[in-house]
């Protein structure tokens, strides 16, 4: 059965929808450290935002969109910024995650912590986008047409 | 640096963790070489930590720079160093043994395998090492679903033996949860020692019981004690080889120290045994558990079934230690971890070795010319069986001992008479299995043929870690004094 | 009366676990278990989450018509943020557990737990 020719509601609703989900994505992300929302609820939006294209269009169009392979190197790079930015703080005299010892040129105290916690989110966001999409396409394996 | 000990473990395991995947799928035997590295220099800074932490006293880690009770710290005392050097010294001999064997048993799967290891370890080193209780679920949770994947790289039935495990041990992670929090709901802290401060007084509060027994019951079901243990002879059978040794060898002792921390380290020796008797229930679902695993591991015809449930009946040790509350039972049960690690992963490796050479491990398929091709392994699993056992000098004697000296230190003959008895039922199963190897020429000729597989012995990077468990084994025994000396002794619980 | 319309929440918690449990041990198909287990998890996630709330209290966000000096203005945020880790706790488990379906399906052909524990029984002799 072939799923591209089920429906053309479907498949314009979901094009269309795609990248301002995942542009919702990024506004939660980028607000985790002063409102709602975070590394965590963010990257699972970006997740959403591409999982839906992979739904609607199957797997051979959606590598077009977002390659397969780049799943997992995108989780693991988001978990390398996060461990990398707690080891650059531990290198700097202090604890672990200790974002007052960050650094940041032209940035000081409160606001330092703030922009850190930032960079931070944005490790993790990344790294769950990686890891939800990887964790569809191995389920899939191929069959998803 | 000093002030950062208790960190490098787990940077070290994470980095691994994350270096292993980025590797192509042709280099794959680096996959092992980053493991066994990680875990040799876990190793190394963990017999560091311990002579620091005995020389200089307690490391508190302040993640953040947060001071606790508001943020998170990582405490680094005798106990969870101690605890911490055992787990990372038997993965590091079992991590030498799995490279063989994964070469044939998981052949294109190794680079997932290791770097999910390396997680596990980070879980486990993790939830030794934490202060804070949400940290230890978040930990526990890390190194259980790790645990679930590693299980189900194996054959036959292990993906659904391996969600069974996952079931019940999500249940018993998400009883802790809610035992903790009732715990928070009337407390306001989730900081161990800061907690140790507010449960006194608190000591008339219905909720105390409750989250009491929640916390209990969900680390009871990790750890196996005896009502609770319907996943393990399933998860130890079906797993793949060196899997089975990892998990029987680490997994539910590191639940054990956890135990040990609520009951004596948290809510206080006196509130465990007087003013809500827990103890008293664990005492007799420990003895419970001997019995059972004992009797059942006689009536196992596959020597991987009868090393899971014999570890049941070893968890009943341990937690019949616990039950005891008192500064013997204390001592017996915390070397009765440290023995039990190394006890059955020296036997899990065994029984890797028999299956690598003939293919099978069912105990009434062994015969003596078994012993004639394999003759070290067959020495190790000799000297691992007297421990099991617990004939002096090997450790096994003196952990054993000291539980029997708690028993009568409280006046507990029911208890005593279950440990005496036990080891003769111990002695049974495993003096079958030397009877088989030593002494019975086979039934069938096709049998004695199927011996002379291939190679004689192994290389030697499947006797080497046996060689190593049975001195260690030795080497426990014969020094179990200065041990118990100057380690155990220093962290004893208050009151106890 | 009081007694059940007062905490009607713990009442829910209580309906939502048993449901939980019932569903992961009289069920027979996998699938069914698995979804008993989730909502057993959200039962406990929603536990702790009423335990933050606070008579008369708003948002833990600041908002300068409450004054901050009074923390009874506010709820408590901490629960919901160890909450957020346990929400993501549980959808790591059910990918795991997602995975592990997969295998089991390909090496059985069926998610029903009665014939896979005949089968294992029967290749194990």
């Amino acid at each position: 059965m072939n799923r591209i020719d089920e429906s053309p509601i479907v498949l314009i609703v979901c094009r269309v929808l795609s990248p301002f989900i995942m542009l919702f994505g990024l506004y939660i992300i980028a607000h985790g450290h002063y409102s709602p929302g975070g590394g965590f609820q963010g990257g699972a939006m970006l997740a959403a935002g591409l999982l839906i294209i992979r739904l609607a269009l199957g797997t051979t169009l959606s590598e077009l969109h977002f390659r397969r392979a780049w799943g997992l190197p995108a989780g693991v790079m988001g978990v390398l910024i996060f461990f990398a930015i707690g080891l650059v703080t531990m290198f700097m005299g202090g604890e672990f995650l200790n974002y007052e010892y960050f650094i940041i040129p032209g940035i000081t105290g409160a606001m330092l912590r703030s922009m850190t916690i930032l960079l931070v989110e944005v490790g993790v966001g990344l790294a769950v986008m990686g890891i939800i999409v990887s964790i569809y396409d191995d389920l899939m394996d191929g069959k998803g047409n | 640096m000093i002030k950062n000990f208790p960190v490098i473990i787990p940077a070290i395991y994470l980095t691994a963790a994350l270096l292993i995947p980025l590797l192509r799928s042709r280099h794959e035997r680096y996959a092992h070489s980053i493991a066994l590295s990680a875990v040799f220099a876990a190793a190394l800074v963990s017999i560091n930590n311990i002579y620091y932490v005995i020389n200089n006293g307690t490391i508190h880690y302040h993640f953040g720079g947060w001071t606790p009770p508001i943020g998170i710290e990582y405490v680094l005392d005798p106990l969870s160093a101690f605890v911490v050097f055992v787990i990372n010294s038997v993965v590091f001999f079992i991590l030498i043994h799995a490279v063989k064997v994964n070469a044939i048993e998981l052949h294109s799967k190794e680079i997932p395998y290791y770097s999910v290891v390396m997680l596990m370890m980070l879980g486990f080193n993790g939830m030794i090492m934490t202060g804070d209780f949400f940290n230890l679920f978040v930990f526990l949770e890390i190194s259980s679903l790790s645990v679930y994947g590693l299980m189900a790289m194996g054959d036959r039935g292990s993906a659904f033996a391996s969600f069974r495990y996952l079931l019940l041990g999500t249940i018993g992670a998400s009883f802790f949860l809610l035992g903790l929090g009732f715990l928070y709901m009337v407390s306001g802290s989730l900081n161990m020692s800061d907690l140790k401060e507010i449960i006194p007084l608190l000591s008339n509060s219905p909720v105390l019981i409750i989250a009491l027994t929640l916390m209990v019951t969900g680390v009871g079901i990790k750890m196996a004690v005896f009502p609770l243990h319907g996943w393990l002879p399933d998860a130890y059978t079906l797993a793949s080889s060196s899997t089975s040794a990892l998990i029987a060898a680490i997994g539910t002792k590191v639940s054990a120290y956890v135990m040990i921390r609520i009951l004596f380290f948290v809510f206080g020796v006196e509130y465990v045994t007087e003013i809500f008797p827990v103890t008293l229930v664990l005492g007799w679902l420990g003895a419970a558990g001997i019995i059972y695993g004992s009797i059942l591991a006689i009536a196992q015809k596959e020597m991987k079934s009868m090393l899971a449930y014999s570890s049941v009946a070893q968890i009943g040790y341990i937690t019949l230690g616990i039950s005891m509350a008192n500064p013997l039972g204390f001592i017996g049960a915390v070397l009765h971890i440290i023995n039990h690690a190394f006890m059955k992963g020296a036997l899990f490796l065994v029984a890797a070795n028999l299956r690598i050479r003939t293919g099978h491990s069912d105990i009434s398929r062994l015969h003596k010319v078994c012993a004639k091709k394999m003759p070290v392994t067959m020495a190790c699993f000799t000297v691992a069986a007297i421990s099991m056992i617990g004939l002096p000098p090997v450790a096994g004697f003196f952990s054993k001992w000291y539980l029997v000296l708690g028993a009568v230190d409280n006046r507990q003959w029911i208890f005593m008479g279950v440990i005496l008895l036990s080891s003769l039922l111990n002695a049974v199963y495993f003096f079958r299995i030397i009877e088989n190897v030593y002494i019975k020429s086979s039934d069938s000729d096709e049998e004695m043929k199927s011996c002379t597989l291939a190679e004689d012995e192994p290389g030697f990077s499947m006797i080497g870690p046996l060689v190593l468990f049975a001195m260690t084994l030795l080497l426990l025994g014969l020094f179990n004094v200065y041990i118990v000396n100057n380690i155990i002794l220093l962290m004893m619980p208050p009151g106890l | 009366m009081e007694f059940f319309l007062g905490h009607y929440a713990y009442w829910f918690i209580i309906v939502l676990l048993c449901i939980g449990l019932y569903t992961i041990m009289f069920k027979r198909n996998l699938v069914k278990k698995l979804i008993g287990l989730s909502i057993f998890q959200s039962s406990i996630i929603l536990f702790w989450v009423s335990s933050a709330s606070k008579w008369n209290a708003t948002v833990p966000i600041y908002d300068s018509a409450y004054s901050i000096e009074n923390t009874a203005n506010y709820i408590n945020p901490l629960p919901h943020t160890l909450m957020l880790t346990a929400i993501v706790v549980g959808v790591a488990t059910l990918g795991v557990a997602f995975a592990l379906f997969v295998l089991v399906y390909k090496r059985f052909k069926i998610l029903n737990e009665d014939v896979i524990i005949q089968e294992m029984k029967s290749e194990s002799e």
